[in-house]
């Protein structure tokens, strides 16, 4: 039976389930007007749950329900920027929503149950507790990314999303059954012993490449990419920040939990499928990219290239290759918050600042903007000083650890061509003419000018001083 | 007379392959009335293999559910689509071959079901209703609020996502629609409404008949 232990293991989420409840009910009762209010409330509701993730920790990992809800160190990390970069992106959409009459209650409700997914999902004790999890994320994503209905665009990325993710899903169920029928049980705890006793080899190793393709379409690492840049540039920019920050955290926490905490013993099978699917992703990210003119494909065809690089730091299966992943997924979450960040800035009532000709100039025009900018190019192409500099030079020294020297080398090649794309958003920016008739200028929102240039601050001071947090990254899987 | 447990195993891949085929039909039939014949049929055949697991409550939750309610609402939205009366009886008969053998599929099943349980065949391993000396249900009812919690409610909050979604994406505000506001019908008061007005009588003047004029009232 559960008990009171068990509540209180949980209370992040309960507490957020509660939030989510009460900003509904709120929401219907509150004129349209004092809306600004519930968006305030639910940044404060974001931040409260990061003190409660922060103040409850357990010096030991410790279960709940049953085995279902782990609470250990890798979980606290990834809910505490899992809820700092959602918080960003409440900030970051509120002008956006506002000029596009979507600013709605539901758009921060569906967001925080998407959280409480997230939060679940890394958590996840249990196979059951993985499905649920995601299933809660990425439900809420799809709702979320139709919010804008009068746009065909938006539509169509919506429906598409649900069609391939619930194929997705399918796969990963479907892997999941042959896994418990291989070993018998459900608890991710009790697979990582079963799973070398089983008399089933075969189903077992079937049951993971289901499980790889499922944690593959998550993550959008190529060939299973198809849907990201797609609703990249088909949601509105509002929720296309979201979708590219948090989740991907959550994807980062469901292969670990998967890969590591369940098959760890299978990791010589699974570290060569994960080698092809980084390898493919680093290559169609990078070199479709080079083609895009729109700004939000272009960032779309980047995550592709950037899941390839978190895919290195798993290959290499043991506790410094998951820091060194964990250290990425959550740099560039940061680096994916901000870039989304300056594009809502940038944009106004009737102009979507999508394509990169509309960052024409921008350095004469905007030029705190065009530096802003500038800085998250920077980082996202892994330029030293920068915080995404050492994420990559971390991944590919875990991948060299693995003894996977051509797997570095086809990473550092790569992002050498993944430097042309950055650079060319630079380039425009800074050498070319502005176009005439395109007034262009940073959001009047205080609020939004303060965050976006904090956070892409802090990328910059992240890069000099990243040391603290990787070290909290390897202290997580030492104990 | 055929040993039970290969009676059994038999049945098995025989609903399995039924519940494949019927599935592959519902994606690759061209008729939609068809592709719904064929999903009921899927969901039958799940539900007997189900009974052969020993899983009773899922399985009559799955026919009363799904087969029963759902799939019966799908067949209606689905010949409603066709507005024009006439088409509608056309498709009855038409429909009428399809369906006749989806139900003789469905009940050579039963029969199969009933004979699995006349020869008492032993279950596809350890039952843990059984073990716990319980009815399937109870079972059930006491796995999924103390060992399944958390999974039952995280359930729960995917259908309120649901909810939220559904009405986020549907309800439209258009302004100039009239509807009912209860709450201002309810305060209304009767002085608000009729209004006596006193006044002298007023003496008609006197009638000039004007051939083929109506005088107005």
């Amino acid at each position: 039976m559960p008990n009171i232990n068990d509540i209180l293991i949980l209370l992040p989420e309960l507490y957020l389930v509660v939030a989510a409840c009460l900003l509904l009910l709120l929401d219907a009762f509150m004129k349209p007007e004092q809306r600004p209010m519930l968006h305030w409330l639910s940044v404060a509701v974001l931040l409260v749950a990061i003190y409660l993730v922060i103040a409850g920790q357990p010096p030991q990992a410790v279960t709940a329900f049953n085995g279902m809800f782990v609470r250990d160190g890798v979980a606290e990390v990834l809910k505490v920027f899992a809820l700092l970069t959602t918080a960003l992106v409440f900030i970051y959409a509120k002008p956006y929503l506002v000029d596009r009459k979507l600013f709605l209650g539901e758009f921060y409700t569906l967001t925080i149950f998407a959280v409480i997914g997230i939060m679940l999902l890394v958590s996840a004790g249990n196979l059951l507790t993985v499905y649920l999890g995601l299933e809660l994320l990425t439900l809420s994503s799809y709702a979320l990314v139709a919010l804008n209905r009068d746009s065909r665009l938006s539509s169509e990325a919506a429906i598409k999303y649900f069609v391939l993710g619930a194929l997705a899903s399918g796969m990963l169920l479907y892997g999941m059954s042959m896994v418990y029928g291989a070993t018998g049980t459900l608890s991710l705890a009790n697979l990582h012993g079963a799973a070398l006793h089983t008399g089933m080899p075969q189903l077992l190793i079937f049951g993971l490449i289901f499980m790889v393709v499922g944690i593959g379409f998550k993550l959008g690492a190529a060939p299973f990419h198809m849907w990201i840049p797609d609703v990249y540039q088909g949601s509105p920019t509002a929720v296309t920040i979201f979708i590219g920050s948090a989740p991907k955290l959550a994807a980062f926490g469901m292969a670990y939990r998967l890969l590591a905490s369940g098959l760890g013993d299978l990791s010589q099978h699974w570290q060569l499928m994960l080698a092809v699917l980084a390898v493919l992703s680093l290559a169609i990210g990078n070199l479709v990219a080079i083609v895009q003119s729109n700004l939000k494909r272009l960032l779309a065809y980047s995550t592709i290239s950037h899941m390839g690089y978190l895919l290195l730091g798993l290959v290499n299966a043991g506790p410094e290759g998951y820091a060194a992943a964990l250290f990425y997924a959550i740099s560039y979450a940061l680096m994916s918050t901000a870039a989304f960040g300056v594009i809502l800035a940038l944009a106004r009532a009737g102009f979507e600042c999508e394509e990169i000709d509309d960052l024409k100039g921008l350095n004469q025009r905007s030029p705190w903007a065009a530096f802003l900018m500038m800085l998250v190019m920077f980082s996202l192409a892994g330029v030293p000083p920068l915080f995404g500099f050492f994420a990559k030079l971390l991944v590919l020294q875990a991948a060299i650890h693995a003894g996977m020297m051509w797997l570095a080398i086809v990473g550092a090649v790569f992002a050498i061509v993944g430097l042309y794309y950055y650079l060319r958003v630079v380039k425009v920016m800074y050498f070319d003419k502005p176009v005439e008739g395109t007034e262009i200028r940073l959001q009047s929102d205080a609020s939004v000018r303060v965050v976006l240039s904090l956070n892409v601050l802090a990328l910059l001071v992240l890069g000099f001083g990243w040391g603290p947090l990787f070290g909290w990254c390897q202290r997580v899987f030492v104990g | 007379m055929i040993d039970p447990s290969v009676f059994q195993l038999i049945c098995f891949y025989a609903f399995s392959a039924v519940t494949i085929g019927a599935a592959l039909g519902v994606i690759s039939l061209r008729n939609t009335v068809h592709a719904v014949l064929a999903l009921v049929l899927t969901f039958f055949s799940t539900a007997c293999i189900w009974l052969l697991a020993e899983a009773e409550f899922l399985a009559i939750a799955l026919i009363v559910v799904y087969v029963g309610a759902v799939m019966v609402l799908f067949l209606f939205v689905v010949m409603m689509l066709d507005i024009k009366q006439e088409h509608i009886r056309e498709g009855f008969i038409k429909y009428l071959p399809v369906g006749i053998i989806v139900a003789l599929i469905m009940l050579g099943e039963m029969l199969a079901m009933i004979g699995v349980r006349a020869m008492h065949a032993q279950v596809m391993g350890a039952n843990p209703a059984t073990v716990a000396g319980m009815s399937n249900t109870e079972w059930l009812g006491t796995a999924l609020y103390t060992q399944f919690l958390l999974p039952f409610e995280i359930a729960a909050l995917i259908l309120t996502v649901g909810v939220v979604a559904a009405v986020v994406l549907t309800l439209r505000q258009r302004t100039g629609v009239r509807h009912q506001a209860a709450s201002q019908q309810v305060l209304v008061n009767p002085r608000d409404r009729i209004r006596v007005v006193k006044m002298a009588a007023e003496v008609p003047a006197a009638p000039q008949p004007a051939p083929g004029k109506e005088s107005t009232p």
